[in-house]
């Protein structure tokens, strides 16, 4: 059913107790041409631009929970691709533009909300690295300007600028194109395409062994619900690669972390744009509830606890509190964690494997929400064709073993 | 926060630590003969198993010293801290310790 003004008037018109279910929820067949393992946005869109580009739609994507209960509803929704290396610049800006057309494309409303992200410098060092990136990113084509203290006031006015606080603000680098998107309904759009195109979507059924051929190449998957035959695996597992990687007897230069997040009481809009700083872990944003978004930072041991301690998140509140006075005597409603894969570069890993018909795309970190149409285009296409796309050729795993590192790790100084 | 047992100072909060990353990991004994797929994975694969770990801990804010513990990455529970002179316990979860 396509969505628009008249399929909204018809339902109200009988009580909106009629819209169909937005994707199927089939059994698992006995064999398929791919299988995605792990139904989060980077899978589901993996599966969606199969289907939609390559034609290939006979497609499994496997969720040991349910579609998009990992890192995609956990993540503090930030898009942008203000990357200081030329191959990052070249795959987030590709993601981002997809971004902007994502709701006409998906016809499902994303709300994708391109306000303005805004990463602030409070050291010397940070003023300089900052202007080295816009210069970077203008040569690549991606919009980024040098703000002064008092045009980041302007831009967004709840933020403190006095020169005597402990990191006052010394400038900051704006990417107007950047901005926030509804994660869940990122997971629902591309989980109602793919359906609609033939794409298998497989809740509560969980992987747990790699089949191989004679010959060693991939042969299917052994699950919670029974066995699936297919030459080609896609392993989309964020904070699980490893795990699922495992099963193939493959290493990976990945360690999973848990990153918290926390949202406060309900405001009424206070708060018009994003705001990062990196040196003392601040991200903010508002969603349109009217809750503030908060993004803290990863705990220092590695987890598969989806929870991190609470001195972590007390850090970011500080923080939060210095630089946004107004949200001193706000209260925090909820504060989780996810599990994020982080690879030595802090630069994704996506494409093939030592293992014929083995695919990976993971190592995202703590920063893969906004790549997540790009992702699932180049991986697809990927796939479909057998060999890496352009953009995500430099994202081989052998970019370890050859020592070309994309080392935005050293380029942000944090993860990010 | 956790509560970390230093094998020298006993029961410390979590904040006065450092992680250390995953534990016994070798060094080629013979760089010359030692291949660049085997330098990347002594250098950058590492094993991030979901359940028991070997790691390493520094006490920065204590003793100074590093150790090895053996933690649940399920419940983040500590199984043993032992010194880096000791082999690594041999012990398997039980399932009240994953609780």
């Amino acid at each position: 059913m396509k969505y628009s003004l008249f399929s909204l008037l018809r339902q109200a018109a009988s009580g909106h107790e009629h819209w169909p279910a937005q994707w199927r929820d089939p059994a698992p067949k006995s064999a398929y041409d791919v299988v995605i393992v792990g139904a989060g946005g980077h899978g589901l869109a993996t599966a969606y631009y199969l289907a939609k580009e390559h034609g290939v739609t006979n497609v499994a994507v496997l969720e040991k929970g349910w579609l998009g209960g990992g890192n995609t509803g956990r993540n503090t929704t930030i898009i942008r691709s203000n990357y200081l290396w030329d191959e990052s610049a070249a795959i987030y800006d590709h993601a981002l533009k997809l971004w902007e057309t994502l709701s006409q494309e998906l016809n499902y409303n994303v709300m994708f909300s391109p306000r303005g992200v805004m990463m602030l410098a409070h050291t010397v060092h940070d003023v300089q690295v900052f202007k080295r990136h816009v210069h970077a990113n203008r040569l690549n084509g991606v919009d980024n300007e040098w703000l002064t203290p008092e045009e980041c006031k302007e831009f967004c006015p709840p933020l403190n600028i006095a020169r005597d606080i402990r990191y006052p603000v010394l400038g900051g680098a704006l990417q107007r194109r950047g901005g926030v998107a509804r994660h869940d309904a990122v997971a629902w759009g591309y989980a109602r395409g793919a359906d609609s195109l033939g794409a298998d979507i497989i809740q509560n059924c969980e992987v747990i062994a790699i089949l191989r051929d004679q010959s060693g190449a991939v042969a299917g998957v052994e699950t919670t619900r029974g066995e699936i035959r297919t030459r080609k695996i896609g392993v989309v597992a964020a904070g699980h690669t490893s795990v699922i990687m495992a099963m193939a007897g493959v290493r990976m230069p990945l360690e999973s972390f848990p990153l918290q997040a926390l949202v406060s009481e309900p405001l009424k809009p206070v708060f018009p744009c994003v705001v990062m700083s990196n040196t003392v872990h601040a991200y903010i944003s508002q969603s349109d509830k009217g809750e503030l978004v908060i993004g803290a930072g990863t705990d220092v041991y590695t987890s598969y606890s989806q929870r991190g301690a609470l001195h972590v998140s007390r850090h970011t509140i500080e923080a939060i509190c210095e630089l946004f006075p107004m949200s001193r005597r706000l209260r925090m409603l909820r504060n989780w964690g996810g599990i994020v894969d982080v690879t030595p570069d802090r630069s994704p890993i996506i494409g093939k494997t030592p293992v014929p018909g083995l695919y990976v795309n993971c190592g995202w970190g703590t920063g893969g929400f906004k790549a997540t149409p790009g992702s699932g285009h180049v991986f697809a296409d990927t796939i479909a064709n057998e060999r890496p796309h352009p953009i995500n050729a430099p994202f081989s795993l052998e970019r370890f073993r050859d020592g070309v590192m994309i080392d935005e790790a050293a380029a942000a100084a944090v993860a990010h | 926060m956790l509560i970390v047992r230093c094998p020298y100072c006993g029961d410390r909060p979590e904040i006065e630590f450092r992680h250390g990353g995953e534990a016994h990991i070798a060094r080629p004994v013979d760089p010359g003969a030692t291949s660049d797929a085997e330098w990347a994975d002594y250098l950058y694969n590492r094993s991030n198993p979901k359940g028991l770990h070997a790691e390493r801990w520094r006490h920065v804010y204590g003793c100074g010293r590093f150790f090895n513990a053996l933690r649940d990455t399920v419940s983040d529970f500590f199984v043993a801290t032992y010194r880096v002179d000791e082999a690594r316990p041999r012990i398997l979860l039980s399932s009240e310790q994953r609780r």
